[in-house]
């Protein structure tokens, strides 16, 4: 036992290793000096209090949505349509504060029902996937996939239509809100302390359920083996259901944060790839909700670092992407050949 | 709008569907085997990049064209690989597949951004071109759309067919009876699955050195296309001529979304151009519907006559994916 636990820290080791090299010859290909390219991310990421307060702005949608399909996961669904859900807890979210904006109500209920519109709208695209799934046989990826579309039109029939900016409609989205309902943040900070306040309650909740509560533990049963779960009396679609509820009204709440506190307007790509940077998130962390805070951070930090490589080696900052892509890749496939490996020895 | 614009817009609508068709055919001879190969959209936009970047290199289109299969066949082998030899779920690899490749081809691709590099001359056929309206719609195109008329065929001759076809029908629905009946189940799941890859490559180039010339990075105004062709596959029912019937609905809806756009306003281009989107929802419905538990209960429960005509309508919308999709195969 002790044996294989060395070996299983050596092939995570190795897979780390291997993605760094090909991330490092992908640099020296693009031209840059690797070394000083992977310095100018750590400075970029960690060189102000101006960075290290965009890495914190970027951590809380992330942590969000990979706290959602940590649930999905655990159910064993493919919760693909996550983007879409975010997308829709956005425009319900700017959809509510535009109806509200020029009413007598306090400005903090506007947003907290702006808020709750989001979450509403989120967990409402969920069910549509889930019950695409349950009553019509649809795999979820397909009308998860499906439905991220739909939003994306949505979207920008919105933002082109009904809500467009007096004049002309533009890619640059609504018509930004009064400042009176921003989420409050800090002192000339984009960064606002309720907003990862959430997020951060969001994910321990998320890791407590999963770990000790009867609900989550059913979950896993689910989808662990739904045949085996349903014959023992857990009642299995309800169940996959309310992992599809839990992970949409996340991903909303994450979609309208992104309106109230980041872009106070709503625009097309509005999601920016969150939802499915989450699934990244959650396979790297093999779907253990204890590493997703620290490794959210981390993606966090890459993507807020890379912006830095555009400046000063003109390369594209797409780089975050590969290197968190190559790190997830590598680790999948290191566990397959560490399991290879174990069956032979 | 006269009706000789109606025909070249409809000529159109056939070359931007060949991409598209390329890829969705790669991926239906891929999922026929067994294997979800769900890296398309980076694939594709890796390819489309690669394939660019080759030609203006080179000067050759032939060999941009083959570079992309190229690229999409090594990603299609990481997929293969990863299940088939590391027992790794296909779907996060290929998922993993999908956004790396996007990223890489945005990361590589800033040299090539913005140049103009060779692209694919039109090439009418003798006599053939000149069949009043048929002419100009079918035979006033290019080598590639050609081709992507020819696959169409090839794919379901192969398919349905050839006696290599029902073995990899077979290795798709029962992989434990061809492996009786002396099929090497693993080995061809690779052999179909890079074959499909190479379709699925082929796709990048196609509109890059064609329909949508040249590199433009994010601007470029594919990402997204992988995805779209993963649904037409289903909905294409893992047949070739259906695809390829979801394909042209695909570029003809796009193609009505812009000519609309003049005439109707109000709405978005951006709208029409994803109005397929809803309607796939829908068919994915319809064809899985009839496998749902309640939809039988409901049936049992309606009179003799209305259930068999109900019965009748939904066999014929069904389209069941290859029973071993995404289930591994162990001989022993």
């Amino acid at each position: 036992m002790k044996k294989n636990t060395w070996i299983n820290v050596g092939f995570q080791i190795g897979a780390l290793v291997v993605a760094l090299l090909i991330s490092t010859l992908l640099l020296v290909a693009a031209g840059a000096p690797p070394l000083k390219a992977y310095g100018s991310i750590v400075s970029g990421a960690f060189g102000s209090l101006n960075n290290i307060e965009n890495i914190l702005i970027t951590w809380s949608p992330l942590l969000l949505t990979t706290a959602g399909v940590l649930i999905t996961f655990s159910a064993g669904l493919w919760n693909i349509g996550i983007e879409g859900q975010m997308t829709l807890g956005a425009i319900f979210a700017t959809g509510v504060l535009r109806v509200l904006q020029n009413t007598q109500l306090p400005p903090a209920l506007i947003i907290i029902l702006g808020t709750l519109a989001g979450i509403i709208g989120g967990a409402f695209w969920a069910a549509l996937a889930g019950a695409l799934k349950t009553f019509g046989g649809v795999n979820e990826i397909f009308g998860g996939l499906g439905l991220n579309f739909v939003s994306t039109a949505l979207t920008i029939y919105l933002v082109f239509g009904p809500w467009k900016r007096p004049g002309v409609g533009s890619m640059s989205g609504t018509q930004p809100f009064d400042q009176k309902l921003w989420l409050p943040s800090l002192p000339h900070s984009g960064l606002s302390p309720w907003a990862l306040g959430i997020s951060l309650v969001v994910i321990f909740a998320v890791y407590f359920m999963l770990r000790g509560t009867h609900l989550g533990l059913r979950l896993k049963a689910v989808g662990k083996n739904s045949k085996a779960a349903f014959l023992m009396g857990v009642p299995t679609w309800q169940y996959s259901m309310l992992a599809f509820l839990l992970c949409g009204a996340f991903a909303g709440l994450s979609g309208a944060i992104q309106v109230t506190s980041v872009y106070h307007r709503l625009l097309p790509n509005i999601s920016g790839g969150f939802g499915f940077l989450g699934l990244m998130v959650a396979m790297l962390i093999n779907y253990q909700a204890l590493w997703a805070a620290p490794i959210a951070f981390f993606f966090a930090a890459v993507n807020i670092g890379s912006v830095q490589l555009q400046i000063q080696y003109k390369l594209d900052s797409s780089f975050a992407g590969v290197l968190q892509d190559l790190l997830v890749l590598l680790v999948l496939l290191g566990e397959g050949a560490r399991q290879r490996f174990l069956k032979k020895v | 709008m006269d009706s000789n614009m109606i025909l070249i817009g409809l000529a159109g609508v056939l070359a931007t569907a060949a991409p598209v068709l390329f890829a969705v055919i790669g991926e239906t001879i891929t999922e026929r085997a067994g294997i979800i190969n769900l890296s398309m959209n980076g694939s594709i936009l890796l390819s489309a990049m690669g394939g660019f970047a080759v030609a203006y290199r080179t000067g050759s289109l032939a060999l941009g064209f083959l570079g992309g299969m190229l690229i999409g066949m090594l990603v299609a082998f990481i997929v293969a690989f990863s299940s088939i030899t590391l027992h790794q779920s296909q779907v996060a690899v290929g998922f993993v597949l999908a956004l790396a490749g996007r990223d890489l081809s945005y990361f590589l691709g800033v040299p090539y951004m913005n140049i103009s590099g060779p692209v694919l001359k039109g090439l009418s056929i003798p006599l053939l071109k000149d069949i009043p309206i048929l002419g100009p719609l079918f035979f006033r195109q290019n080598l590639i759309t050609y081709i992507s008329y020819i696959l169409i065929v090839l794919a379901w001759l192969w398919i349905f067919r050839t006696r290599p076809g029902l073995m990899l029908r077979g290795i798709g629905e029962r992989p434990a009876a061809a492996y009786v009946r002396g099929a090497n189940v693993n080995l061809l799941r690779y052999v179909y699955t890079v074959i499909g890859g190479a379709f699925i490559g082929l796709a990048g180039p196609a509109y890059t050195l064609n329909v949508k010339a040249g590199w433009m990075g994010t601007q470029t105004g594919l990402d997204g296309i992988g995805w779209i062709a993963l649904s037409i596959t289903i909905f294409g029912g893992w047949n070739p001529l259906r695809a390829a019937f979801g394909a042209y609905l695909f570029s003809f809806l796009q193609w009505l979304g812009l000519v609309l756009q003049s005439k109707i306003p109000g709405v978005p281009t951006q709208v029409l151009q994803v109005a397929p989107f809803p309607l796939m929802i829908l068919t994915l419905l319809l064809v899985n519907i009839s496998d749902a538990e309640w939809v039988q209960r409901v049936l049992a429960a309606m009179p003799e006559g209305v259930r068999r005509l109900m019965m009748k309508l939904l066999r014929a919308l069904r389209a069941s994916p290859p029973a071993s999709l995404g289930v591994p195969f162990e001989s022993e």
